[in-house]
């Protein structure tokens, strides 16, 4: 209820700073017009540049404010409040923060019995746990608590709540304030021989970059998030078991063996049938389709191929899980009404699907990679090996595929790191059984498939069972980023030569 | 030369090749063939996943119904008489089950059907979602109370697969859900003509349902999940990757900076997909205490990983762009600024507008990332009512409720699955041929 109504509160000052900011474009433009008695050539800039001006000066400051003021005050009260909490109130077993989030579920209660009128504003600052039972009362307005209310998670609630107060009408008034001064500033600027359109420009260029810039910030995002979780996570557990112990077994009753190791492995044998099944297929159609192709065939089968880069993984998952499982254990499994009349394989998730699946998605991305590599080749080269004589194949086999060699490397790498990091499939082909065993019809887990066991449903941010899936994924992080730095590296080297 | 009479005979006759030649010739066909053959299997495989998704899928869009008249008995749903909604609701649906298994009855005596099934062994034919059906029907027509009215009953999933063939009587020994009895009855029911398949159009637009009543969940509600996330996606990554890739193509200065940002970018396009959802799930809900499975976390999760996308196909497009355009816009004394948002954004546009339902299209097939997110695990029940509550309210999207499904026990979730492939494939079709239609209407070549 209260969520609803800050988010309220905010879009009427949001909604306020626009119209003002609309009022500062139509003015000062107008302004700037009247400056010159209408004449626009006496302006330096575009009429509409003295808008766009004012318009920024009036908005930007302010909702820049208003989103730095969004994002600084929950942290700042919830510093002031946290010191209320004894730490005789944290319970064994619960942490600072869960007692955090129950005195914020508990003001957000207060907020909305009186919102409802179950209180008012001042029985709800001066409520007290002798008098009344909490629990039931916010239980009435719709908010659930799983224990009762203590007087310090009352007391720092009731804090809670009046800072906010005070935090949400100093915010309306700074920033109605900052708007306005915005606003009044621009009024100034309505002159002929201010340079508008130049200020407008170097603005938007700020955007641009700030734009660029988020890639950078993606990636400072991903590796910060991860970085801190995983040095939390070898606070808990030791590192040397994590890099070099041999089993995989969570426990959430603590006490876990977390080793990387059998996962580590079960990634790499599964990536590398795909990548058995993927390079040869992949590279042979890219060689018929760019050496021996003609235009038909190749603008037939090149998109066909391409739709299988196409389809998303979850159906690549399902076929490796209902389809491709199921057929394999008709040939491998099942003893006497099996294919082979073997017993090798038990059930439907097994290293060999999940590589086989994958093996066909990576088919299209290692033929279309091949494929430009090939026909980067020059010409001349073909022809001075068909001028010696040459068949077609031997000047594929002995002049365009080693010249193309670096090149192709660097396709199968990319493949390479694109199976590391692949989920749906080993998710639901694989199985969910840390082994180190050269079994390919034996199910094994993967890093991915591990990452979205330990971090789906309930997680608990300050257990090891959890944390570990951030240091897995930073690991994850880590291999792939190679891979494809060393790819990029090939491939941009191998372009070079023949430039 | 030509005056001498030729008498030394060639060793080999030109028209008939050595046996080195033949050994090379057959080499070359052997190296074309493995290069058909190669083609071939990668059709193959993509002809049999095709034909699997469509073969399991197709059955989804179809659901068995009994069609059975009701009583809708006054003194059952309405006691006092006075049509009033809040005291029909008070009915639930343990008061219409005796009005379905009486309609059941009636119908069985009607044909003449004997069976030894006790009225309630009968009514296990229907689903366990038929009761909340009815209710649902009564709530929006009170003013249908104390009459009779034919009504389409969702039949048990078992029931449904026996009629798909799916089930079987071999496959029912040891099923606590169905006997043979009821297959009897069912039997005898299909050729009366009151229990019959037809296309079924809740399983497009409703919403997903527990465990127990497959025959009833639906792919509607997560559709809007994925829909409202798709838009936070375009309202995000459009903007912000045509900016970046307008700063990177015309503005940025050859400098360590713009070095950096290119690097990144390239990368960022190949990091695991999981790994945005890592990041989604630490910096969104853990630090930002954004709602968990909310589709308004997922877009921004989808959005960081699509932007490369749009970044690279932004930044081709506005390269195809001549820069004559540029220098004809400077010389007639437009600013650089002017000159690109005028003059080359606009011809960029199509490769743009392509490159972002690629973008888009890939997004919307992306599941990893929000099983991370608590995108899956719970029932989107209720589709949303209103753009804050579609994306802010937990809700599922497309492939995340696939995997929901392909995850579950019973293996009529299953065919709900393909089919759910099967809607989340025609999207992607669409979007692609959208894309391809574009580029072949507006690409110009310069």
């Amino acid at each position: 209820m209260r969520d609803i109504f800050n988010v309220g509160s905010t879009t009427l000052l949001v909604a306020v700073v626009l119209i003002l900011t609309v009022l500062a474009y139509g003015l000062v433009r107008s302004r700037a017009m009247s400056s010159v008695s209408g004449d626009a050539r006496k302006l330096h800039s575009l009429p509409i540049y003295y808008g766009y001006n004012a318009a920024m000066l009036t908005a930007i400051p302010a909702l820049f404010v208003l989103a730095i003021w969004m994002l600084v005050q929950p942290m700042l009260i919830q510093n002031a409040v946290i010191d209320m909490i004894p730490q005789s109130a944290v319970n064994e077993g619960s942490s600072v923060n869960l007692v955090m989030s129950d005195v914020r579920r508990v003001a957000n209660g207060l907020d909305a019995a009186v919102q409802s009128g179950a209180l008012d504003a001042q029985s709800a600052r001066d409520l007290d746990v002798t008098g009344t039972d909490v629990r039931a009362l916010l239980a009435g307005t719709g908010v659930a608590l799983g224990s009762d209310v203590t007087p310090e998670v009352l007391a720092a609630a009731q804090r809670y709540r009046s800072m906010e107060y005070t935090g949400r009408w100093l915010m309306i008034a700074v920033i109605s304030v900052l708007a306005l001064a915005g606003l009044f500033i621009a009024m100034r600027t309505a002159r002929a021989d201010f340079r508008a359109r130049n200020t407008v420009e170097r603005f938007l260029l700020g955007l641009l970059v700030l734009a660029a810039s988020l890639a950078i910030l993606t990636t400072v995002g991903i590796v910060l998030s991860m970085l801190f979780e995983t040095l939390n996570f070898f606070r808990l557990h030791p590192w040397q078991d994590f890099f070099l112990g041999t089993t995989w077994a969570p426990n959430f009753r603590g006490d876990s063996d977390l080793s990387i190791l059998p996962l580590l492995w079960g990634t790499l044998y599964i990536s590398i049938i795909a990548l058995l099944v993927a390079v040869p297929i992949g590279l042979f159609a890219a060689i018929y389709l760019s050496e021996y192709a003609n235009n038909k065939v190749r603008s037939f089968a090149k998109p066909l191929l391409e739709i299988l880069a196409g389809i998303p993984t979850i159906v690549y998952g399902l076929f490796a899980l209902l389809t491709v499982g199921p057929f394999l254990v008709n040939i491998f499994g099942r003893g006497e009404n099996g294919l082979l009349g073997v017993d090798w394989m038990s059930g439907a998730t097994s290293v060999l699907t999940a590589g086989l699946v994958m093996g066909i998605m990576l088919i299209p991305f290692v033929s279309s990679l091949s494929d430009d590599i090939i026909n980067a080749v020059p010409q001349s080269m073909r022809d001075g090996s068909f001028g010696l004589g040459a068949t077609h194949s031997e000047t594929i086999r002995q002049v365009v595929l080693p010249a193309a060699l670096p090149g192709i490397v660097g396709a199968v790498l990319l493949a390479a790191s694109r199976a590391i990091g692949e989920t749906m499939i080993v998710v639901l082909g694989a199985g969910a059984i840390a082994r180190i065993s050269g079994n390919p019809l034996e199910a094994m887990t993967t890093i991915t498939t591990r990452i979205v066991s330990q971090l789906t449903g309930d997680t608990d941010f300050a257990s090891p069972e959890t944390l570990v899936a951030f240091a897995l994924g930073l690991t994850l992080f880590v291999l792939t980023l190679g891979l494809n730095v060393l790819a990029l590296y090939i491939v941009r080297k191998y372009r070079e030569q023949y430039e | 030369m030509t005056d001498m009479p030729n008498t030394a005979t060639p060793r080999h006759s030109l028209l008939k090749p050595d046996a080195r030649t033949v050994k090379r010739n057959r080499a070359e066909a052997r190296f074309k063939s493995y290069g058909i053959a190669a083609i071939a299997v990668g059709l193959l495989m993509l002809a049999i996943l095709l034909t699997t998704i469509i073969g399991r899928g197709v059955g989804a869009f179809q659901q068995t119904f009994l069609t059975l008249d009701v009583q809708l008995l006054e003194e059952k749903l309405d006691k006092n008489g006075n049509r009033n909604l809040d005291e029909i609701k008070k009915v639930s649906t343990f008061g219409y089950a005796p009005l379905m298994a009486a309609a059941l009855e009636v119908k069985v005596a009607e044909t003449g059907i004997t069976t030894d099934l006790k009225p309630k062994d009968m009514a296990g034919i229907l689903s366990k979602d038929a009761a909340a059906q009815l209710r649902d029907f009564v709530l929006d027509n009170p003013e249908l109370i104390g009459t009779a009215v034919e009504f389409e009953f969702l039949t048990n999933s078992r029931v449904d697969g026996y009629m798909k063939g799916r089930v079987t009587r071999e496959s029912i020994a040891n099923d606590k859900s169905i006997s043979a009895e009821q297959l009897d009855l069912v039997d005898a029911l299909v050729a009366d003509g009151a229990l019959e398949k037809r296309f079924n159009i809740d399983f497009i637009t409703g919403a997903d349902a527990s465990d127990a009543r497959p025959e009833a969940a639906g792919m509607g509600v997560s559709m809007l999940g994925s829909l409202f996330m798709m838009l936070v996606v375009l309202a995000l990554a459009l903007p912000i990757g045509v900016a970046a890739s307008i700063y990177l193509e015309e503005f940025a200065p050859k400098n360590l900076l713009t070095d950096i940002i290119e690097v990144n970018i390239s990368n960022l396009a190949a990091v695991p997909s999981i790994v945005f959802g890592i990041l989604g799930l630490a910096v969104f809900i853990n630090y930002m205490h954004l709602p968990n499975s909310a589709p308004l976390v997922g877009g921004l999760v989808l959005t960081l990983m699509t932007l490369p996308t749009i970044i690279i196909s932004t930044r081709a497009s506005l390269k195809s762009v001549p820069p004559s355009i540029r220098d004809a816009a400077l010389g007639v004394g437009a600013s650089k600024m002017q000159s690109v948002f005028h003059h080359v954004l606009p011809l960029a546009a199509p490769g743009i507008l392509t490159g972002t339902i690629i973008g888009l299209a890939q997004a919307l097939g992306e599941t990893a990332p929000l099983l991370l997110i608590g995108m899956v695990g719970f029932i989107a029940s209720n589709p949303p009512d209103g753009i804050a509550s579609g994306l802010m309210d937990p809700n599922s999207a497309m492939p995340a409720q696939i995997y929901e499904w392909a995850k579950r026990a019973d293996p009529a979730f299953y065919e709900r699955a393909w089919g759910g492939i099967i809607i989340l494939l025609v999207f992607l079709i669409t979007m692609n041929a959208i894309a391809v239609m574009l580029r072949r209407r507006f690409e110009r070549r310069w």
